[in-house]
């Protein structure tokens, strides 16, 4: 009797399972498509606005690579190679900033082949809204800051927030999270001048694997 | 059509999920920091509902009584995942900024509330209107909460309509009041419980009243036949 209606509620169980299963599966496969779609074209919205169009005119989501280095944050990092006539013009860097308020903060920064950085935008984070979500380029426009300054060598003072004797302001209630960014923009432009040769010949690796 | 006017009352007013049942609070207090992203998860709860709601009510002939709630929360899972995937393929800016709340509707308990107490006793039809109104009470407590923590918080209304409801929606933006420092209290997690704090006082304030003014009259009658003995 209860062996029964213990087979009994299982299937009814294992059914539903089914049913969900191929349900959840159907959607699924639906919507593979459009959602590569969607994270390809942010990305690529966010490659645009750092490497102006007259300085690539090649696919810079193609042009992809994975670096590994220590001053980038754990992990492997993805670069993006942007030519013009085959030529070398600049190269777009995943750069994690690991001492955020909150934790990482995901940061997508641009240098041209001069060394110079053409811009910065933030990816991911977790800092606090009305504080320190101002690295948000919707937000505040502090991210853009950056354009077109170079790192003279690693003692480059200048690189820093106001209130450690630097070039960059903090925020109100938030130093932490400015410090954090701009220290990693600096190691970045600093492993960039050093590695440029390497990055820009790197064979292309991940295009077309979303993070 | 009376069924359907008491089913309307209890959704919006009287057992509003949000305001009376205090069902699903996690994702109504985090992520009613903008109008947009209240909306936007009022909308996703509300279609869950209602199809969870109506497929419960479909099967609630063949599900045996012991093994009811695996297969309900089975049912509203993959409702869940299905709106998750959907919102990701067409809604990202929306889908990001609301994050992790969009799989935690399956713990939201107004869901799994409804589908035990009504639509498991009640006809398909029935059972998707009160999803329908039980999910518009709390998408307009979660609205509500989020226009009055953004205007405090931000000084705006409306602040990225167009991640929800496409380009144009940009245009509906509000500057409202341009603060110095905006009002952080307003965002951030313990202003949601203040200001939620205030909106059910004020509903509790607006029952009474109500409750009162219905009392007075029969008072007087009361009061005129003890002076007419």
């Amino acid at each position: 009797m209860i062996g029964k209606s213990m087979r009994h509620n299982g299937m009814v169980l294992a059914l539903f399972a089914i049913v969900a299963t191929l349900l959840i599966v159907a959607t699924a496969q639906f919507t593979e498509e459009p959602i590569k779609r969607q994270q390809e074209q942010e990305l690529l919205q966010v490659l645009n606005q750092l490497i102006p169009p007259e300085l690539h005119d090649n696919d810079l989501y193609q042009s992809c690579s994975l670096v590994d280095h220590a001053e980038l944050g754990p992990g492997s990092h993805r670069i993006y190679r942007a030519s013009l006539n085959q030529q070398a013009t600049a190269l777009a860097v995943e750069v994690t900033a690991p001492n955020g308020y909150s934790g990482a903060i995901e940061l997508l920064v641009a240098f041209t082949v001069a060394g110079e950085v053409s811009g910065v935008r933030t990816l991911r984070h977790q800092e606090t809204p009305g504080l320190g979500d101002k690295i948000e380029i919707r937000k505040d426009d502090w991210i853009t800051s950056f354009n077109g300054l170079t790192v003279q060598g690693a003692d480059d003072n200048r690189w820093a927030v106001t209130r450690d004797g630097g070039m960059f302001d903090q925020f109100t209630g938030a130093t932490i999270t400015p410090r954090a960014v701009v220290q990693a923009v600096k190691r970045a432009n600093l492993l960039f001048q050093q590695q440029q040769q390497q990055w820009f010949a790197a064979p292309n690796n991940c295009a077309g694997v979303s993070s | 059509m009376n069924a359907y006017k008491e089913l309307t009352l209890q959704g919006l007013w009287t057992n509003n999920p949000a305001l009376v049942q205090l069902l699903g609070l996690c994702p109504l207090l985090a992520v009613t920091s903008t109008v947009t992203n209240a909306l936007g998860l009022g909308l996703a709860t509300l279609l869950v509902l209602v199809g969870s709601n109506v497929t419960v009510s479909l099967v609630r002939d063949w599900v045996p009584k012991e093994i009811r709630i695996p297969v309900f929360v089975m049912v509203i899972a993959t409702f869940v995942t299905v709106m998750q995937l959907l919102m990701n393929a067409y809604v990202y800016g929306l889908y990001q900024s609301l994050g992790i709340f969009i799989p935690l509707i399956v713990t939201n308990c107004a869901i799994i509330g409804r589908a035990e107490a009504y639509a498991s006793k009640n006809p398909w039809q029935k059972s998707a209107f009160d999803g329908l109104m039980m999910g518009l009470g709390f998408t307009l407590v979660l609205v509500l909460l989020g226009a009055i923590r953004e205007i405090i918080g931000n000084g705006t209304l409306f602040d990225g309509a167009d991640l929800l409801l496409g380009a144009w929606a940009s245009e509906l933006r509000i500057e409202l009041v341009q603060f110095d420092y905006p009002l952080l209290l307003a965002i951030l997690p313990p202003g949601a419980f203040i200001v939620m704090g205030f909106i059910i006082a004020g509903k509790n304030w607006f029952d009474q009243r109500q409750a009162e003014r219905a009392k007075t009259p029969e008072k007087q009658v009361t009061r005129a036949r003890v002076t007419a003995q």
